[in-house]
């Protein structure tokens, strides 16, 4: 593939940068993004990741936008309240760049269905709202192999952590299963400041990019908080779990499953 | 005794076990957090008999998105 004298031009300030490159930039052409969740973190991500030109950006999503979505999910505007988000981020990543294709996926990410959807990706995003779905593209990936940047957020502190499977800490490292039900407030519930999804969100598409590049250091064993009200960044160093359930020593999962949903109502919300 | 808890030098009493640490730092949700004692995971069920030591690194990580309970 070489780039047409159009790309050289929109993609001119990568091109320039001596990490990236021309090459580097056929690289992102030629490379496929999962974003899980087109909500507050999935919008910024789709959003950078289109105009960074990822050729290939998937959204699964099977929610409707919401009035209540507009005040993060960026790539939402007032007109599409009601649309599916699927096809909102859809238009919205067209007319950021053309060069990147668009699959969506209007449904909800299950057990039964993820592992055929990421493993046509290189990187997935997940920008999920709850605790059984975190869960799922975690161990989905694990099983397929794909490294994905995994984010939460709410009120005004935010967090990621980049996992590629079977090298370096996971998300059941850390947290062994989903918390108790009604013990976590969603962001519905407790809010979350709307620029708190931009940073977090763009933080993930920084983490695929560089993951895509082969560039930089990635957020491996390292879990990246940050709390807006003292804009304090904080490095937490995490090793892999000898006792992880998932990629642990004695793997208790051999297979996909549905977490239960152990949060209230979510409908409303994506983080 | 000293411990440095989320990155934060912390002096709390002798002897203090990992589940009373998170009570007497006001986590609300003790089961909304995992805790990392010198760069490992610690076992849930570890919390109550686990003491910890003079200079001890303690991190809580809290679920999130979903949601972090404030402390």
């Amino acid at each position: 593939m070489s780039l047409t004298e159009q790309q050289i031009d929109r993609y001119s300030r990568h091109i320039i940068l001596q990490q990236v490159g021309g090459l580097g930039q056929e690289k992102l052409l030629a490379s496929r993004v999962l974003i899980v969740g087109a909500g507050g973190l999935g919008a910024p991500a789709a959003m950078y990741l289109a105009a960074a030109g990822v050729g290939t950006i998937g959204i699964v999503d099977a929610d409707k936008v919401d009035l209540s979505n507009l005040q993060r999910q960026i790539i939402h505007h007032t007109d599409d309240v009601g649309t599916d988000k699927v096809v909102s981020a859809q238009a919205k990543i067209r007319a950021i760049n053309p060069d990147t294709q668009v699959r969506t996926y209007p449904q909800r990410a299950v057990a039964d269905n993820i592992r055929e959807m990421i493993r046509e990706y290189d990187f997935v995003i997940d920008g999920t709202d709850n605790f059984p779905a975190k869960f799922l593209v975690n161990d989905a990936c694990y099983f397929e192999k794909i490294p994905f940047s995994h984010a939460g957020i709410l009120q005004f502190d935010g967090q990621l952590i980049t996992v590629v499977p079977g090298e370096s800490a996971c998300y059941r490292c850390i947290f062994n299963a989903p918390p108790p039900a009604n013990a976590v407030p969603s962001c519905s519930q407790a809010g979350v400041l709307g620029v708190l999804a931009g940073v977090i969100g763009s933080l993930q598409a920084t983490e695929a990019i560089k993951y895509l590049l082969g560039i930089g250091d990635l957020l491996t064993d390292t879990l990246l908080t940050y709390n807006a009200l003292t804009m304090t960044f904080r490095k937490v160093r995490l090793a892999r779990n000898p006792s992880c359930r998932l990629c642990g020593q004695n793997p208790q999962m051999t297979e996909l499953k549905d977490e239960q949903q152990a949060v209230c109502d979510l409908k409303s919300c994506k983080c | 005794m000293n411990l440095i808890v989320n990155g934060k030098q912390t002096y709390v009493t002798d002897d203090l076990t990992v589940g009373r640490l998170l009570t007497e730092k006001n986590v609300k949700m003790p089961e909304m957090v995992s805790v990392e004692l010198n760069g490992r995971i610690l076992r849930r069920a570890d919390f109550e008999e686990t003491t910890l030591k003079e200079d001890d690194k303690v991190e809580f990580l809290y679920f999130m998105g979903g949601g972090r309970v404030t402390d």
